[in-house]
């Protein structure tokens, strides 16, 4: 991990949100990403899609600045990764114990503790923004629920609320779609819709390729390597989902039907 | 009335028993606060190593006529670093290596007792502690170790509580997190040698994660959880040490053996609430 001794720093204007060179990584000995390339506009979201193990956790600790990369260069706003706060990555629920005593309000505090400083505790200010935070995420009427008693859906808005208050303008999200009923998935969607107007990019690792097709800016297919990265409708070809996915596409004879058999998550199977 | 009054008195008319309850009380409100973080984080087992690590240190000052704590200290800070550095730095599985140091360490201790004669009474006191030879100077370091620990508690509480929730989330905000890790280890060890009169090195364990895991039980917040756990932590204490006075029992187990009991109760009213709710 790298030294965490952080300054702030100023963001370049001109340079893109995230700019991403030749990057690999080595994990437990054998290689995570290879050679991975792109640049991402601020105030994007994209979507990174591609089969279990293919290295979207991976890229995310490095974005993250949590993992260093074995070869490549990572620039976010034109900085190498780990030296601000801008970054906010909202867990994977397992990574979440879900009998943590801390209410919504104290989970979104958290996001803010870099922002209030050492052996110091948070001010009416500090609360204040918390309240807006989870004003902004519509559940100001949950702030003193425990974590672990909220529905998987407004988890996700609570670490969203925390990024807020983070005063995050780069988010990280890990599957957080995974299982989610519809209307959770589109409350979650309104959130980084207004997120994203607001000039904030935005990572979401995803198996659902209907919603990446359809709510995406972006679309990385990654399997190591990156097989393709553009427009979702560039990307999401038969072709490439043949390339990322190899043996767990079939091709269905009539119609342009696909069926992922990748096998561990909810929302697997999608047509392309 | 005035026959249980007399009998609730009885045992703190003796002085050593009264440096034994403040001992022991400090011990108990103290261990149980550090064993919040211990619990959430899962270190159960790095907590009890930690233990036994320190004890050729403990060994060694007692051999050299120093305060138990001083050279205990020395060696806890020391070892609690090493095993973090080694964590990090080795292929080996962490509990693994964490198993290895401990096992080695706490051989290490008992040969060096072993040297001496009496040796066995100085062992006993050693694993399961000596709360009624507690001195008047041993009193005021294991207050003053107990205040240390608080006073650093209260002053990282929110980073501490990062750390628990959520490692990553404590990297990405750039927090110092090596460092605040091994400040939390050197409390552990701290605390844990301030515990080491009270209830000894092999029942150290106890006092950091019983009462604080009781307290998990029925609080749902952080706060709660550290303030119940101390509550508990004390009334294990005092219980404890009436009932050592009135059944002979040693008081280190006793202390344990109520605190066990007082998990066993919170156990039963989270089940009965759960079922209420």
């Amino acid at each position: 991990m790298p030294q965490s001794t952080v300054r702030p720093v100023d963001h370049d204007p001109q340079a893109p949100s995230l700019s991403v060179e030749r990057l690999s990584v080595h994990f437990n000995g054998s290689e995570a990403l290879r050679d991975v390339t792109f640049r991402l506009p601020a105030g994007q979201r994209l979507a990174v899609v591609g089969p279990n193990g293919a290295g979207k956790t991976t890229l995310f600790n490095v974005l993250a600045g949590a993992q260093r990369p074995h070869d490549g260069t990572v620039r976010i706003f034109g900085h190498p990764p780990g030296g601000d706060t801008c970054i906010a990555y909202v867990p994977q629920r397992s990574r979440i114990d879900p009998a943590f005593p801390a209410s919504a309000a104290e989970v979104v505090m958290m996001g803010r503790i870099r922002e209030i400083g050492p052996l110091r505790w948070p001010g009416r200010r500090d609360w204040q923004v918390v309240r807006g935070a989870l004003d902004r995420v519509g559940l100001a009427d949950q702030a003193g629920r425990p974590i672990g008693e909220l529905s998987g859906g407004q988890q996700q808005r609570v670490f969203l609320a925390q990024a807020l208050a983070q005063e995050a303008e780069l988010i990280l999200l890990d599957e957080p779609l995974t299982g989610l009923d519809f209307p959770s998935q589109q409350a979650l969607f309104e959130i980084l819709d207004n997120l994203r107007a607001a000039g904030v990019t935005e990572l979401v690792a995803t198996h659902d390729l209907n919603l990446a097709a359809e709510r995406f800016d972006a679309v990385m297919l990654l399997n190591h390597r990156l097989v393709a990265f553009g427009r979702p409708a560039d990307v999401l070809t038969r072709d490439h989902l043949v390339r990322a996915y190899g043996g767990h596409v079939h091709v269905l004879p009539e119609g342009d039907l696909l069926i992922l058999t990748d096998t561990c998550c909810e929302g697997d199977e999608a047509d392309a | 009335m005035n026959a249980w009054l007399a009998w609730l008195a009885e045992p703190f008319t003796y002085p050593f028993m009264l440096r034994g309850l403040a001992a022991a009380l400090t011990v108990g409100v103290v261990c149980p606060v550090l064993g919040a973080y211990v619990v959430l984080r899962g270190m159960a087992f790095f907590g009890d190593a930690l233990a036994h690590i320190i004890l050729p240190g403990v060994v060694a000052a007692f051999l050299l006529g120093w305060p138990l704590v001083s050279g205990a200290l020395i060696v806890g800070v020391l070892a609690a670093l090493a095993v973090g550095a080694i964590s990090r730095r080795s292929t080996i599985k962490e509990d693994t290596a964490i198993g290895v140091v401990f096992a080695g360490c706490f051989a290490l201790g008992i040969a060096l007792l072993s040297s001496r004669r009496g040796y066995a009474v100085d062992l006993s006191h050693i694993l399961f502690g000596n709360l009624l030879g507690v001195s008047p100077s041993d009193v005021l370091l294991i207050a003053g170790l107990g205040l240390l620990a608080l006073l650093t508690v209260v002053a990282f509480y929110k980073e501490f509580l990062v750390l628990s929730f959520d490692p990553l989330l404590a990297l990405t905000l750039r927090l110092p997190v090596h460092r605040l890790q091994n400040l939390m280890l050197i409390l552990l060890a701290v605390v844990i040698v301030a515990s080491i009169q009270a209830v000894g090195v092999a029942l150290v364990l106890a006092m950091l994660i019983t009462p604080a895991a009781a307290a998990s039980l029925l609080t749902r917040r952080l706060p709660m959880m550290m303030l119940v756990g101390a509550g508990i932590g004390a009334l294990s204490a005092v219980v404890g040490l009436y009932l050592s006075y009135y059944t002979n029992l040693a008081s280190g187990p006793a202390i344990v053996l109520t605190a066990t009991a007082a998990f066993a109760v919170a156990f039963v009213v989270r089940r009965i609430r759960r079922r209420v709710a």
